[in-house]
């Protein structure tokens, strides 16, 4: 079972992006369990929410406080107290930023990945939004589940202009990162 | 079919599959999401009803019941202070043996305010004479809204689907929605026996005199405890057409010869069973899966907590100012029939919506060795940040 926690602002899609990761491996025949935490959400304030996919039927619903992935919306999130606990070691943290990867990395002095997935997002949906962009990197990253996943994932929850928007956003975002480079990670955890 | 859908998505699906003339609903964090729902298959066209739009639970409650008695069949959804708004109608509802379904997204009740889960709200209505059936899992949750239906419609009592708020509702997985004619089959159309009708004039809900009084509260136990057999029944036959159970009253799993069991009721089943397999503790452990509160099952219990030296009772809810907890309370009061009572271990956990963690067995099971017996406690309180006086 691999265990996901991403870290947004209200009005990212924080729990948006936590449902479509979960459809995305109910596509494929996993089971996948997503949910918020739970809150009084307003925009702006720092959210999470939490994803497991697994193989198998998931039974506990504890939240999520050893992650094997942090996917961070916001870059300054990251120097928020308690957004990076519980990582699990050798675990990636993949942030939606307008830095390199290089620079963010040294800037955390800890790896971390990282791609301009707002910008990607205003450049195609017109809005600043990084969740969909984000998912397609992750998948890119771990090879967890195929992006043709994500897309299915999308068709269930948008129509039309946006929907299409979307598959181009994630289908360029997908290729911004090294392919499959997390995928140890995901098969250390998954046992 | 499967599908993958957030708790409440789900719900409304199971309730417009049930073909209710009339919704009447207030929307409440966490069950809005519900409500949000079915208003819009409404507006869809896809879940054609009487949708009404109120402005407290109290009408919400009032409408529906009004409904019933002109011989529709009704649903509400509510929670936590929702549920308290309607506190004086659920007993209205209830002593008039009408059948309603209303589904409790269960949340804790102020103050401190809280909008997170626990189930203090639905235990504190578990004197108005409502059956009370709780979901361990959304799917559960699927099935109990259709097989409630036909329980209210068989009892002539209104039943109370609780699921856990957030965790339950706002949860999305794979859940499996019925199909039409599996759902028409099993609850054909339904006439009231007691529908208002001009033409054969009743009179309901009337002064009652102390010559009646007492009957009329006889007659609505009695209703409430054969309820048992309706709410077996119901889960067997559906088992029947979607090819799985919910658990009747209640279910035992686990080693059978433990001698310590863990009963719990609702979503905190899951986290316990992933406990139990993560640790595999050395002492033997059984659990029990209490659906139905009310009625409360004593024979069932009785019979299968035979042969057991100790029982946790694991809830979510607290009575203050009594022995502790609610269900605890209501599990001691049963298997004092027995022979050989286990020892009770009571404790509430997840107030407010706090996490029950995964090494919550474990942790249960140290009560069973710890020195002092402590017959109720509150599951990971942390004394030092209370007043010396309230520690």
């Amino acid at each position: 079972m691999i265990e996901i926690r991403i870290h947004g602002r209200g009005g990212q899609g924080n729990v948006v992006a936590a449902y479509l990761l979960g459809i995305a491996a109910f596509e494929v025949g996993q089971y996948g369990q997503a949910f918020p935490n739970f809150g009084a959400e307003r925009r702006g304030a720092p959210v999470t929410a939490f994803v497991r996919i697994a193989d198998h039927p998931i039974r506990r619903r504890n939240q999520i406080n050893a992650p094997a992935f942090l996917i961070i919306q916001d870059q300054a999130l990251l120097h928020v107290p308690g957004v990076l606990d519980g990582l699990l070691p050798g675990g990636g943290i993949l942030v939606n930023s307008s830095l390199t990867t290089e620079e963010l990395s040294q800037q955390m002095q800890r790896d971390v990945i990282a791609i301009p997935a707002a910008i990607l997002a205003k450049q195609i949906l017109g809005r600043p939004v990084p969740n969909t962009a984000l998912l397609a990197a992750f998948l890119t990253l771990t090879e967890l589940l195929p992006q043709d996943s994500l897309s299915k994932a999308l068709s269930r929850r948008f129509k039309g202009e946006t929907l299409a928007k979307n598959l181009q956003l994630i289908q360029q975002a997908a290729s911004q990162v090294p392919t499959g480079i997390w995928k140890e990670v995901s098969h250390a955890t998954a046992a | 079919m499967l599908q993958p859908l957030e708790g409440s998505q789900a719900i409304a699906h199971a309730v417009a599959l049930c073909r209710p003339q009339v919704v009447a609903a207030y929307p409440i964090t966490p069950q809005t999401h519900i409500v949000e729902n079915i208003s819009k298959l409404v507006a869809d066209g896809q879940f054609e009803c009487e949708f009404v739009s109120v402005e407290s639970e109290f009408s919400a409650a009032s409408v529906v019941l009004g409904a019933a008695m002109a011989g529709s069949r009704a649903y509400t959804a509510s929670a936590s202070q929702g549920i308290f708004l309607m506190y004086e109608v659920l007993f209205n509802i209830s002593g008039l043996r009408v059948p309603l379904v209303m589904t409790c997204a269960n949340r804790a009740v102020s103050s401190p305010l809280s909008i997170w889960n626990d189930q203090q709200d639905s235990m504190s209505v578990r004197d108005a004479g409502w059956i009370q059936l709780y979901c361990a899992d959304n799917q559960e949750a699927v099935d109990a809204t259709v097989q409630a239906f036909r329980i209210a419609e068989r009892c002539e009592l209104p039943v109370m689907v609780c699921m856990d708020g957030f965790t339950l509702t706002h949860t999305l997985e794979g859940i499996d929605i019925p199909e039409q004619n599996q759902v028409d089959n099993f609850l054909p159309p339904y006439h009231f026996s007691r529908t208002l009708d001009p033409k054969n004039p009743i009179s309901v809900g009337t002064l009652i005199s102390p010559d009646f009084y007492s009957e009329a509260r006889h007659s609505h136990h009695q209703a409430l405890l054969q309820a048992q057999d309706e709410i077996i029944a119901a889960d067997r036959d559906w088992a029947k057409v979607v090819g799985r159970e919910s658990g009747g009253l209640l279910t035992i799993e686990g080693d059978p010869d433990a001698k310590v069991a863990i009963l719990s009721i609702g979503s905190v089943i899951g986290t316990l069973r992933a406990s139990l397999e993560h640790f595999a503790p050395t002492t033997p452990v059984k659990l029990i899966k209490l659906r139905s509160f009310r009625p409360f099952p004593v024979k069932a219990l009785m019979t299968i907590c035979q042969g057991l030296t100790d029982l946790i009772v694991l809830e979510r809810a607290i009575s203050p100012g009594s022995a502790g907890g609610i269900v605890g309370l209501e599990v001691l009061a049963a298997l004092t029939k027995m022979e050989n009572t286990p020892r009770i271990h009571n404790v509430a956990a997840g107030l407010g919506g706090r996490d029950i963690p995964l090494d919550i067995v474990p942790r249960l099971l140290n009560i069973l060795t710890a020195e002092n017996y402590q017959e109720f406690s509150i599951f990971d309180v942390e004394l030092d940040r209370l007043p010396p006086e309230d520690r």
